[in-house]
């Protein structure tokens, strides 16, 4: 059995373990990022009294005239065509809706779907008309800041270590097994229950604790990330993983792999 | 307790999976998470702790007030305990929401330290029947993450090691009217022993197997646990059944075994972490709050 006890240790800034000299210009709701009026305002930013003022708490970046601020921890905003994991929490209550959904969906199942329109107030309908959305069986949830997760052109991946991965823009990343054939019209309503193997629960395991360690080192959440921790994950215990010092190694080397990677 | 929503595939894929000793953040079945453990983090108490376990964040501060013992035990100081259950934990304790969750974990306390040997409460005593220490010890949830007991236990049994009780005599004058006289140095205090203390050692149930440190996905699986309150030599103070299962007779004693063995690797690690603590001196970097 293990058990560890240490002391805390206080937090490094990052700039400093990166060695990146440039700061960041960081803003909070209401300052001014700029009163040169040439520029164009994206999101994160309003015009007010002949200067841009930042609405959110992030850094600034700027595109060519383009003026916007990425907010470090926001809510999730929907937007259409995103794709979702969400959980039931309540349902509507009527006599058609008894007899037919309750049999498929209850309440707490988790279901991937996508965003079909966005109402103003905010809420967002989904759909999941698409054999590859419905509900989802066994696997392991994790919650982390939806401003981590990178905006790509699909958000379902079968990475080659041996599970798949749903990125839900909202945040939401579900873990699972891939399955070993493509389930032709079942959309996942009829539930597998049958015990996964040791070796992909390993892999999922470890897959989860790579996220997380990303997500504390405040990484972008991409497959490609995703699949360098993993792989930078390998020499050390799957529960050794989500110890500070071996989480920072891990991190930092991915970290470098992903610049050598883009550049 | 704050409670999470699973779906049944989740439940069961924890359920096979605590079955075949690999829980889904990589830990066997005994196995605890990470532990940070700092001691005299307030500085207005006689002695605090705080206690990370995982998600689970406790602080308790412990206050040294001057009060009458108790008739029953004229010889004898003795322990207050309360425990707040913020609404920083989670949203189901704001207002009286976390009340009885509270109440539930200081009766707790309470029957862990009610006998002799837990602590010595005669070096609490300043005159019989009249004066004597009270250490009112408040427990602040400040997030829920799982295994609350056990992080409670271990942060009780820090901050009383880090407890520093002022030192106090008893002048009598001619009248026969009692004075009571503090130590004009601030450092002159008497510590407590801490050795017989007993932590909490949470068993839960899942399936055929029991788990030691469970998250709470992995309590929302598991229908009974049993809560053992083992001291440093790995001897059973008490035992609690909490949950709406039922537990076997057979599964209570393998459940005991296990605590009384975790127990003792919990007693030793946190002895060792508040010595190294200690040796560090008062010169150390402390991390606080902002850290």
């Amino acid at each position: 059995m293990a058990m560890e006890m240490r002391l805390p240790v206080a937090r490094k800034r990052l700039s400093e373990s990166l060695g990146r000299e440039s700061k960041k210009h960081l803003v909070v709701p209401g300052d001014t990022i700029t009163t040169d009026t040439g520029f164009m305002r994206g999101h994160g930013t309003y015009m007010g009294e002949e200067k841009l003022i930042a609405s959110v708490a992030g850094s600034v970046e700027r595109v060519n005239k383009l003026i916007c601020v990425k907010a470090l921890k926001t809510r999730y905003n929907g937007e259409v065509g995103d794709i979702v994991v969400g959980r039931i929490t309540e349902r509507r209550r009527s006599a058609e809706d008894e007899l037919a959904m309750r049999g498929f969906l209850q309440e707490g199942d988790l279901i991937s779907a996508e965003v079909q329109a966005v109402f103003s107030d905010g809420a967002v309908s989904l759909h999941t008309r698409s054999l590859k959305y419905g509900k989802l069986g066994q696997g392991v949830l994790v919650q982390v800041s939806p401003s981590l997760v990178k905006r790509q052109k699909t958000h379902f991946h079968d990475l080659p270590c041996g599970a798949s991965v749903i990125l839900g823009n909202n945040g939401f990343i579900w873990i699972y097994p891939t399955p070993e054939h493509k389930e032709e019209d079942a959309g996942g309503f009829i539930a597998n229950l049958e015990p996964v193997s040791l070796a992909d629960r390993e892999v999922i395991s470890r897959l989860r604790n790579c996220i997380i360690s990303l997500v504390t080192q405040r990484m972008m959440l991409y497959d490609t990330s995703i699949l360098y921790c993993y792989e930078a994950s390998l020499p050390h215990q799957i529960k050794d993983i989500l110890k500070p010092e071996i989480m920072e190694e891990i991190v930092m080397e991915t970290r470098q792999r992903l610049l050598e990677q883009e550049g | 307790m704050a409670s999470v929503s699973l779906s049944e595939a989740e439940k069961v894929y924890i359920v096979h999976g605590v079955q075949e000793d690999l829980r889904v953040d990589g830990r066997g079945c005994e196995d605890y998470r990470c532990v940070e453990v700092e001691t005299d983090v307030v500085s207005n108490t006689s002695g605090s702790a705080r206690v990370k376990l995982g998600h689970t964040d406790i602080l308790v501060g412990v206050k040294a007030e001057m009060g009458t013992p108790k008739l029953e035990k004229p010889n004898e100081g003795y322990l207050e305990f309360f425990v707040d259950c913020s609404a920083n934990a989670t949203p189901e304790f704001e207002g009286r929401g976390g009340d009885d969750l509270g109440t539930e974990i200081a009766n707790t306390l309470y029957r862990i330290f009610n006998n002799k040997s837990s602590i010595d409460l005669k070096s609490l005593c300043i005159s019989p029947r009249e004066h004597c220490w009270v250490l009112y010890v408040d427990v602040l949830l400040l997030e829920c993450g799982g295994n609350l007991f056990d992080a409670i236990s271990i942060a009780v049994k820090a901050a009383l090691f880090n407890t520093r009780i002022p030192r106090v005599r008893v002048l009598e004058d001619e009248e026969g009217s009692k004075d009571i006289e503090l130590s004009d140095d601030p450092y002159d205090c008497i510590r407590l022993s801490v050795e017989n203390v007993p932590c909490i050692v949470t068993l839960c149930k899942i399936g055929y197997r029991h788990v030691v440190d469970a998250t709470l996905q992995e309590e929302a699986c598991s229908l009974a646990s049993l809560l053992v309150s083992v001291t440093s030599k790995g001897v059973v103070t008490c035992m609690r059944k909490v949950g709406k299962g039922s537990l076997d007779p057979e599964s209570i004693f393998e459940m005991m075994e296990t605590g009384k063995r975790v127990g003792k690797v919990l007693h030793t690690s946190l002895q060792s972490v508040l010595h190294k603590e200690e040796s560090l001196g008062p010169k150390r970097q402390k991390v606080g709050f902002l850290g």
